[in-house]
């Protein structure tokens, strides 16, 4: 559920307000009392920053009614099991400050259990930090500004302790399997071979994911944490229906992405941005921002229609996701069931009890190579008509947003897209071409056919 | 794409002299779905052989058909009977068209773009009906808007006229009713329910056509149409139509969703057909799409609820509660039945005006 309204405290949620004014009037009456509606007995906290509920709750209210929706989100989704190695992704914003904080203390909290508890039966869940640095795409690279920040993130990891977390600094030319000067130059190749703007935004995307992808699956990680916020996913479901993309939209916004190697969990997704950019004002977590390369495709359209949305009313954000969350999610939309001989027999009980996981044969999405998006039968219906070009076959596999926005249009400069590309973004598309129903469908029936394929048919 | 290719390729190549599609003819326009430079006839051409696809790859139309054209003198009507008539001309559709107009009661707006209707009845040669909300509800919009004001006038005017259309329908004795539903109007819904929560109508919003199981099924042939291509095809052909804004309009919801679609238009032209395709392609379970249909306590009409909500509409106008059926129902017929409310006196006295009816 996008706001958790049990639990959301940020109140217009869900409920349209006629005018601004009776927000006030009850933030009027509010100071008048001088006590914070939850716990009836501490003041409440002034941020001033002009956000609605200004002055309605104490700070400790606030902070664990934020808390609380993470960690409703981690056990209900089973993001985070006393087993798992789980990797933050840390990009240094406000977001991913609150998500590596929350993570280290439930850490905390787990290693105290953990000390404390005689059998030492349940394990404390292993935690490290990535940070991507995407300095590469925009030349000249802006070193001096990377290195402060990478040393910044740096300190803010060590200063998480105990327990312990290994940080990873991951360059985004990694993807290419080297981190070398000719890597730079293939990604700045890559990215110039991509003539749309927003088509260019979306595939530093895609490659960013991968590389944390990468880094995960290479270091013994088994989850890994986005700090996606509810303000952020409202974007995305806009991006993605004026992209075309709305088959795929439901797979991108729930608790859990299991497409991946490393399944991908966002514990945040149901925190607004004022309460994390609060909360971080509260706590004094400090964030970096790194000077962007200016944006001016559809994705900082769709920021500005958002928060041009939200001055007309502060509750649109959780609208928005909770209309995207009726969609119907995919299979791989839960923590996938794997080989459970180290999971705890307790962990395991739960997740059958709440069904929390799926069955990881069941792969019957395609999926497009640069954007793992599923693919609608609209778009995978071309997967046949591969006529020996390799680049014929990365058009039939892609989905048609990728096909419009970031694939060149002409066959030549395909071909040398298509090199330059990834080696496990080409490797999908092979995946593709092997996939044959027919063959998947006998696999599965083999033990009782009794006659030879030609005969049976 | 293989157009968008051709246009960019041409303006690398310098000043293109020709237009792309036929060149033969000089280009005098960009075409706004695709940008591509092309001359006037080419235009026509492309502009009604699409929509004539549409009505072809969608069924639109079976031979034999008596088909009202939903005809308010605005571009995207005017145009649509003027394509409809030529096209059910050229491809032999075999349909016996005609003008079905809404007169809302609007002083200085309708009652001038109704006399475009008019003369498009002789220009296009398609008898015309013209039915007011004064006869079928006994309310204007302007007594309407006199009563509540500027925020929701535009709920009350959407539901009237929509059950005019089918009533008109029904007097005509039409088999279907064609509306210039654009593609810009289209993708600006996908967008206002994404953006109001209202699942159950995004599910249905996209279909081409709607209300098969009710009175009179209804459908949209500009779909895929681009508002700019209407426009344009109407200023080319020099096409008779009124083209001013609604005067109750301007705080409609829509806007913000207009201003938006206006500007990806600019970014990227083929957004509009993108967002409705993805409106088609969202996975919405089928348990959610209908909602469970039966006919109006009161007057018969098609009805998910125990009154459709013109009555409840109109109910509230003639009891001076104007707010009744307006967001949640709360109390009231469709609501709970615990009618505390009095009913409020207005400024004038209102006399319970008749509410037509007719039987289904």
């Amino acid at each position: 559920m996008a706001c958790n309204s049990s639990g959301c405290e940020s109140g217009s949620c869900g409920r349209e307000k006629e005018n601004g004014s009776k927000a006030e009037e009850e933030v009027i009456g509010a100071k008048k009392e001088s006590v914070c509606l939850k716990c009836k007995s501490n003041e409440p906290m002034t941020f001033g920053d002009g956000g609605s509920d200004d002055g309605r709750f104490c700070a400790d209210c606030f902070r664990s009614n934020v808390y609380g929706k993470f960690r409703l989100a981690v056990t209900s989704h089973a993001m985070i099991t006393p087993s798992d190695n789980v990797l933050v992704a840390f990009s240094g914003g406000s977001s991913s400050r609150v998500a590596l904080q929350f993570v280290h203390e439930l850490q905390v909290k787990a290693l105290k259990n953990y000390e404390a508890s005689r059998d030492r039966s349940l394990p404390v869940f292993g935690v490290g930090v990535a940070f991507v640095d995407e300095s590469a795409a925009y030349p000249p690279a802006l070193s001096s500004e990377m290195g402060d920040a990478v040393a910044w993130v740096r300190s803010t990891v060590l200063s998480m302790y105990p327990p312990e977390k290994d940080l990873h600094v991951v360059p985004i030319e990694s993807v290419f399997g080297s981190e070398s000067v000719e890597a730079r130059g293939r990604l700045v190749k890559l990215l110039d071979s991509v003539s749309d703007e927003t088509g260019k935004e979306d595939l530093l995307l895609h490659l960013k994911m991968l590389s944390l992808q990468k880094v995960a699956s290479e270091n013994g990680y088994n989850r890994l944490v986005v700090g996606s916020c509810t303000s952020r996913l409202a974007s995305h479901v806009l991006t993605a229906t004026v992209k075309g993309r709305g088959y795929s939209l439901s797979a991108d916004i729930q608790h859990v992405d299991a497409r991946w190697k490393v399944p991908v969990v966002l514990p945040l997704r149901d925190c607004v941005w004022q309460e994390i950019t609060r909360l971080c004002h509260l706590d004094g977590l400090k964030t970096v921002e790194l000077a962007r390369h200016p944006q001016s495709g559809i994705n900082d359209l769709v920021s500005s229609f958002v928060s041009l949305l939200q001055e007309e009313n502060p509750s649109r954000e959780c609208t928005i996701v909770r209309t995207a969350a009726k969609l119907t999610p995919f299979y791989f939309n839960k923590i996938p069931e794997t080989d459970d001989s180290c999971v705890p027999m307790a962990t395991q009980r739960r997740l059958k009890k709440f069904n929390l996981k799926y069955d990881g044969s069941m792969t019957t999405e395609a999926f497009c190579p640069i954007c793992n998006g599923p693919l609608n039968e609209s778009d995978s219906s071309d997967l046949n008509t591969f006529k020996g070009y390799d680049s014929d076959a990365l058009f039939a596999a892609c989905c048609s947003s990728c096909r419009f926005q970031i694939l060149p249009q002409d066959r030549s400069s395909l071909e040398h897209f298509g090199s330059l590309l990834p080696h496990h973004m080409i490797s999908q598309v092979k995946h593709h071409q092997k996939f044959d129903s027919q063959t998947y469908l006998r696999e599965k029936i083999k033990d009782c056919l009794l006659l030879d394929d030609e005969e049976a048919v | 794409m293989e157009a968008s290719e051709e246009g960019k390729s041409k303006k690398k190549a310098g000043a293109s002299r020709l237009c792309c599609l036929c060149n033969q003819r000089r280009p005098v326009l960009k075409r706004p779905k695709t940008l591509q430079q092309i001359c006037k006839e080419c235009f026509y051409e492309v502009f009604e052989e699409e929509i004539h696809q549409v009505i072809v790859k969608n069924h639109l139309f079976k031979s034999g058909e008596r088909v009202a054209i939903g005809a308010s003198g605005g571009k995207d009507s005017t145009v649509l009977a003027y394509v409809l008539s030529e096209l059910n001309r050229r491809h032999s559709y075999g349909l016996d068209l005609f003008l079905l107009s809404i007169d809302e009661g609007i002083t200085g707006y309708r009652d001038d773009s109704l006399e475009t209707v008019k003369r498009n009845e002789l220009q296009y040669g398609l008898p015309l009906k013209i039915l007011s909300y004064e006869d079928l509800y006994g309310w204007t919009m302007d007594d309407i808007v006199k009563m509540i004001g500027l925020k929701n006038n535009c709920t009350f005017c959407g539901v009237f006229r929509r059950q005019a259309l089918d009533r008109g329908g029904a007097l005509l004795k039409v088999d279907k009713l064609v509306t210039g539903h654009n593609a810009d109007d289209i993708a600006e819904t996908v967008l206002l329910n994404i953006l109001r929560g209202d699942i159950a109508r995004l599910s249905r919003c996209t279909s081409i056509t709607t209300g098969e199981d009710g009175p009179i099924p209804r459908c949209k042939p500009f779909k895929y149409t681009y508002e700019k291509e209407i426009v344009m095809y109407a200023y080319f052909k020099k096409l008779d139509y009124f083209s001013t804004e609604c005067i109750y309009s301007p705080n409609a919801y829509r806007g913000f969703a207009r201003e938006f679609i206006k500007d990806l238009e600019r970014l990227r032209p083929r957004a509009i057909l993108d967002i409705i395709e993805s409106g088609e392609d969202f996975r919405i379970a089928t348990s959610t799409k209908m909602p469970e249909q039966g006919t109006c306590e009161r007057c018969g009409y098609i009805s998910s609820q125990k009154w459709c909500k013109a009555c409840v509409l109109l109910d509230g106008l003639n009891r001076g509660l104007p707010k009744m059926g307006i967001g949640r129902a709360r109390g009231g017929v469709n609501g709970d039945n615990k009618d505390t409310r009095k009913p409020a006196s207005a400024a004038k006295s209102i006399e319970s005006k008749k509410c037509g009816s007719l039987d289904f």
